[in-house]
């Protein structure tokens, strides 16, 4: 006799509430493929944990994005923001699309270069340029984006005797309506410190003011915000024609828009609520052609988008160790990657499919990673079905900043794969190794 | 082991208990072993059923069954002081 297909035995409480208006979810599937490469097999050829890239995810978000501001506007230029993801084959891919490169600080900058990208389409932002980093720069052509006035001062005389004058913007941070004011990078708009830093470099003789920037915030979910930046931006380049007859080349609107990841303590899904990149698009481009710049000289618009060009094009697969029930009853699920390599887990509800055929029942868990830490809380409430040791899970939107922002903490950071258009898939990063990591390191004599 | 006496189960995996007024929804796996428990299988004759008529190896149903125990446990359905008990 055939024996009948097993399912672990399980009841839940029933509860007589308030109705949940988003109705329940049924009939989920399992996430098996990422670009039609079974998830199986990318663990099984690469291990897990497994952070996993989609090429052609990451191309089809970047000319989405282009399309949206080129399609409004005139002159628009991307810059890949080094930080969200610096892997080598990632930022190649942007920069294959045209894109420039946007880095904060020499280190950055230095993969740029090593990227083959020229020194006068990198754009050297952040407060912390060293003076031989600033040197390099200078020697580049690169843009510089001022961000204090003792880096001002220091250009200023790294630029003497220079046949070519420095190129540089002025970072400026302004109310824009959004809480908190990233008032701790560049000079401030309302208070005049901007304009004045603006006088100082034109006064110089010995810098080129080519652009103005800004960064009003990261994860903006209000298009509104970037108006009001777009707005004084303009004015500030306006005045400099008006009153100094100088041309400002550039406006640089930084980045800050969001992906469509849940934010912890979201009452609706990131889906429901974000903007999409065609409405910030909107936003900026109507008020800059509106700002009164003659047709021939409105400025290039530069952005420096990170996380939505990328986030929805990093998946994580990882693995279940075990299964347990916390003091109160509530199913716990272990899993094999932890915070210090999922970081964005501390401010996303990130969505985590199961790689695998499922028994329909949900059940209510907290997601732990392996770490021997407290904080270590992948999600702390999650309806997922019942998972047993060894069933595979795969984390979505995990492209931005993990693969930059983790930490090489108790377990080591896992290999990054790279799935291209033709679905062939590229070790692009191999998994950490114990040598790797104690290859600098060094025991005095009288401790061997 | 044993189900409080007054648990009203049904064959669809509905289980009341009539003390405290909470109800409950069980899977199909759920209410076959409600109901063996109920006619007063032991744990051995049950789990004996279950590797005859499913798909399951042993482990991973002794594994279960712990699980199982304590979520009865936790629903507050097995008799007070006695769920150790073989």
């Amino acid at each position: 006799m055939q024996k009948l297909v097993y399912e672990r035995p399980y009841i839940k409480k029933l509860t007589a509430g308030v109705m949940n208006k988003f109705g329940s979810r049924s009939g989920g599937k399992p996430f098996e493929y990422i670009d039609n490469v079974p998830v199986k097999s990318l663990i099984a050829s690469y291990g897990s944990p497994l952070f996993v890239l989609s090429e052609k995810q990451i191309r089809r978000n970047y000319r989405a994005a282009y399309r949206a501001f080129s399609t409004r506007y005139p002159k628009v230029q991307f810059a890949w923001s080094y930080k969200t993801n610096y892997l080598n084959a990632v930022c190649s891919i942007f920069h294959q699309e045209a894109s420039w490169a946007e880095v904060v600080s020499g280190f950055e900058y230095r993969k740029a270069l090593g990227n083959g990208v020229p020194g006068n389409k990198i754009i050297f932002n952040g407060p912390g340029k060293t003076a031989d980093e600033l040197l390099l720069a200078i020697e580049n052509d690169s843009l510089i984006h001022i961000d204090h006035l003792e880096e001002l001062n220091q250009l200023i005389i790294l630029a003497e005797g220079k046949a070519n004058k420095p190129r540089v913007g002025i970072r400026v941070n302004m109310d824009t309506g959004i809480y908190p004011i990233w008032d701790r990078f560049g000079f401030n708009y309302e208070s005049g410190d901007a304009w004045a830093a603006i006088l100082k470099v034109i006064n110089s003789g010995r810098l080129q003011l080519a652009g103005l920037h800004c960064h009003i915030g990261t994860y903006v979910q209000v298009t509104g915000a970037y108006g009001i930046a777009a707005a004084k931006m303009a004015s500030l380049a306006l005045r400099c024609k008006a009153e100094l007859q100088h041309s400002i080349a550039y406006l640089d609107m930084g980045g800050g828009f969001p992906s469509t990841n849940t934010l912890k303590g979201s009452y609706l899904p990131g889906t429901d609520t974000i903007p999409t990149i065609d409405d910030f698009a909107e936003e900026i481009t109507g008020t800059l052609t509106k700002a009164g710049f003659a047709n021939d000289e409105l400025p290039l618009l530069i952005l420096e988008s990170g996380r939505i060009l990328i986030d929805d094009a990093g998946y994580l697969l990882g693995t279940v160790i075990a299964n347990k029930r916390l003091s109160e009853g509530k199913r716990a699920t272990i899993v094999d990657f932890g915070v210090n390599v999922l970081f964005t887990s501390f401010w996303y509800e990130h969505q985590i499919s199961p790689a695998q055929e499922f028994a329909p029942n949900m059940e209510n868990m907290v997601v732990y990673g392996p770490l021997c830490m407290n904080i270590d809380v992948i999600r702390e409430s999650i309806n997922l079905p019942l998972l047993n040791p060894g069933d595979n899970v795969v984390v979505h939107k995990v492209g931005a900043y993990n693969m930059t922002q983790w930490m090489q903490f108790i377990t080591l950071r896992p290999a990054v794969v790279l799935i291209d258009e033709q679905q062939q898939v590229h070790l692009i990063k191999a998994k950490e190794t114990l040598d790797y990591i104690e290859r600098d390191e060094h025991v005095p004599g009288h401790l061997k | 082991m044993k189900l409080k006496k007054n648990i009203a189960t049904s064959e669809n995996g509905f289980i009341f208990n009539p003390a405290t007024g909470d109800s409950f929804s069980g899977n199909a796996m759920a209410s076959e072993i409600l109901l063996a428990m109920k006619n007063g299988d032991t744990e051995a004759q049950i789990k004996q059923q279950l590797l005859q008529k499913y798909e399951v190896s042993a482990t991973q149903l002794n594994r279960d069954w712990e699980d199982w125990i304590v979520q009865l446990k936790e629903a507050n359905l097995l008799e007070a002081a006695i769920y150790d008990s073989k």
